[in-house]
């Protein structure tokens, strides 16, 4: 079946950090219990300096993000290991991100939980679109489209079938490393 | 191979392993704090069953550090979540912050917070605590559930920084499947000049390579000026790996060391045995670069990232409203004791903030003494505000009433390790990262000041 994925996005610069994405004071929420993970997705993106963002990535009083896609530069997650920053953003309803480069534990973290694909891309696509622009992730084809042009993403390779899975658990469990439930 | 090859192929039953490799190595250690612990406890529990047991209970480190001095009622719960599953569990090594495993911890805002406020077992910065407790051994591979986790570097081991589901997984199997990282050599000849540090070593070169420069690689640190280095300037070194996206930091092993290691592995009755892996001759680098430490000058990262790199005294035009030291990097005794040399007998012009890293770091300033004075009361009376409540604090922020939180749109110079958009508390402050000398001239004049002038 073919897998698309069609949204507004969100474009964020180069070197965005965890603390950014999910400020320290919200790290006293445990994802793993339900109301709390909400309540991290409602705060996602709530790092990010006023006056470089003005347009919300939540709008107050909502707890879900219109936004299902990221546009990021370079560098995206960097800083600490903190799950809760992948998983904020899942909360929140994000699916994708499409960055440039990520930092290696927020790439690992996503697909370690299987919360929302780490897309690359190819070129520096955070100069060509702007919040609010429409895109089409195309799974199969490894394609995002945006303001009518196609751009090429690099294939996640390995990870993909983790992120597939639901995660590192289903898919250690699928690959017999760890027995079923 | 490298070092980290070395360690990773003996951790993952192979004689040879390559940079690229995907392998599933076994771990040593499992650390997990306050923090991070309660959603990775949720993890296995959810994962393995409600009535599952660890894989191993004695290779498990369980260290509150994070948000402990706060009235936030959810910090206050996440402390119980991890004394519960150390009971449950029948963990050796978890460093309760009181002393009845029965009780509950609530913080007492009434008593404040420089007193302290711990039981007996509470440490502090889980990378600070756990090589003083005997839980770091060269060889290793240790998982943490912090960035910071690849401090352990220092003392020759593989250490990485994890998320929850990984350390979920490995609660329950004591296993991850990595990939085995390129190596980046770091060659260091001579030995550091009066009032340079290794804290302007590692801004040196995060301010070469980018705060992205080493992204999915490994950190060695090698030659004569790494040998020079004592074990509190490796652990400073190895802890910033991670700000320039560096898996790990790794120090080849020596004498220093395992005098180190051996000590405190008998002090604290952990295990003592281990298998340092040696430098090979055929290693293979991603880079290579030779620093002569002699020629290095104080550096400070300015904000908003630790790859923003100027000598403080190019800065002397900033102003500052705070100065703070403290955290892993930071916060350890001799970071305290340059700070004091600095401070001696003058007054600060700025509001200061003074976290030790550990409890013992408490203690050995308490004892060790500038002349006739502790170095403790050579802080205080220089009038840095000193806490004997140990912890992450301000480093990160945290919850609104953590010690030497930023709640306002203030500038800091900080020998802490991070200085992004709203690290230290409000999105509008800048936090300027320095040497323990940098910040104590810095607090002595109001801005940022090089301390070659104040160190005779």
């Amino acid at each position: 079946m073919a897998k698309k994925l069609t949204s507004p996005v969100y474009v964020v610069e180069d070197n965005i950090d965890t603390d950014q994405i999910i400020p320290a004071q919200y790290l006293t929420l445990v994802p793993t219990i339900p109301e709390e993970y909400e309540k991290l997705g409602s705060y996602a993106m709530v790092g990010l300096p006023d006056d470089l963002y003005p347009i919300e990535f939540i709008k107050k009083g909502a707890t879900k993000t219109g936004y299902k896609i990221i546009i990021a530069g370079k560098n995206f997650g960097c800083g600490s290991s903190r799950e809760h920053a992948p998983i904020s953003l899942g909360a929140a309803g994000v699916e994708a991100i499409v960055a440039e480069s990520y930092a290696r534990i927020f790439f690992r973290n996503s697909v370690a939980t299987g919360e929302l694909y780490p897309y690359e891309a190819r070129e520096r696509l955070i100069e060509r679109v702007k919040t609010g622009d429409i895109a089409i992730i195309d799974f199969d084809n490894d394609t995002i489209e945006i303001n009518g042009q196609v751009h090429q993403l690099k294939p996640m390779g390995d990870v993909r079938p983790v992120i597939e899975a639901g995660g590192l658990f289903n898919y250690a469990r699928q690959s017999g490393m760890i027995p079923g439930p | 191979m490298t070092l980290t090859e070395k360690i990773l192929a003996k951790a993952s039953g192979r004689n040879r392993v390559a940079a690229g490799d995907n392998v599933w190595v076994n771990a040593d250690i499992l650390l997990t704090h306050d923090v991070c612990g309660p959603g990775s406890i949720g993890v296995f529990k959810r994962e393995f069953g409600q009535n599952a047991k660890v894989w191993d209970p004695m290779k498990i480190v369980i260290i509150p550090d994070h948000y402990i001095f706060t009235a936030d009622r959810l910090s206050n719960r996440n402390v119980d979540v991890l004394r519960e599953f150390a009971k449950e569990q029948g963990l050796s090594y978890f460093y309760d912050v009181i002393d009845d495993p029965e009780g509950h911890w609530a913080f007492n805002v009434a008593r404040g917070q420089l007193r302290r406020q711990h039981g007996s077992r509470y440490q502090g910065v889980c990378h600070a605590a756990l090589p003083q407790r005997g839980h770091t051994r060269p060889g290793e591979v240790l998982f943490g559930t912090d960035s910071h986790t690849c401090m352990a570097g220092a003392f020759g081991e593989f250490a990485t920084g994890i998320g929850n589901t990984d350390a979920g997984f490995i609660l329950g199997t004591g296993k991850l499947l990595i990939k085995v990282p390129e190596t980046m050599r770091f060659y260091l000849e001579a030995e550091l000049p009066k009032g340079v540090m290794a804290k302007d070593v590692i801004l040196n070169v995060i301010g070469d390579i980018g705060f992205d420069g080493a992204t999915y690689r490994a950190m060695q640190w090698e030659g004569p000026g790494a040998s020079a280095l004592d074990m509190d300037d490796r652990m400073t070194i190895a802890n910033m790996a991670i700000e320039a996206g560096g898996k790990n930091g790794i120090f080849p092993a020596d004498k220093k060391t395992f005098a180190y290691v051996d000590e405190r592995t008998r002090a604290n009755g952990t295990k003592s045995a281990y298998e340092p892996a040696e430098l090979d001759r055929d290693q293979i680098f991603a880079f290579d670069k030779v620093y002569d430490l002699s020629k290095l000058e104080p550096t400070v990262a300015m904000h908003p990232n630790p790859g923003n790199r100027a000598l403080a005294k190019t800065l002397e035009y900033v102003r500052l409203d705070r100065a703070y030291i403290g955290s892993c990097t930071g916060g350890k005794t001799s970071d305290f004791v340059a700070f004091a040399e600095v401070v001696n007998g003058k007054r600060v012009q700025i509001e200061t903030y003074g976290v030790p890293a550990t409890s013992e770091v408490v203690s050995d300033l308490k004892q060790a003494r500038l002349g006739e004075t502790s170095v403790w009361d050579v802080l205080i009376d220089a009038g840095v505000m000193m806490t004997e409540n140990a912890s992450c604090a301000a480093c990160l922020g945290g919850p609104q009433d953590t010690f030497g939180r930023l709640n306002a749109p203030l500038t800091c110079i900080s020998a802490t390790n991070r200085n992004f958009p709203g690290r230290m508390g409000s999105k509008e402050s800048k936090v300027y990262l320095a040497s323990p000398y940098t910040v104590a001239a810095s607090a002595l004049t109001g801005h940022v000041t090089d301390p070659r002038e104040f160190l005779s």
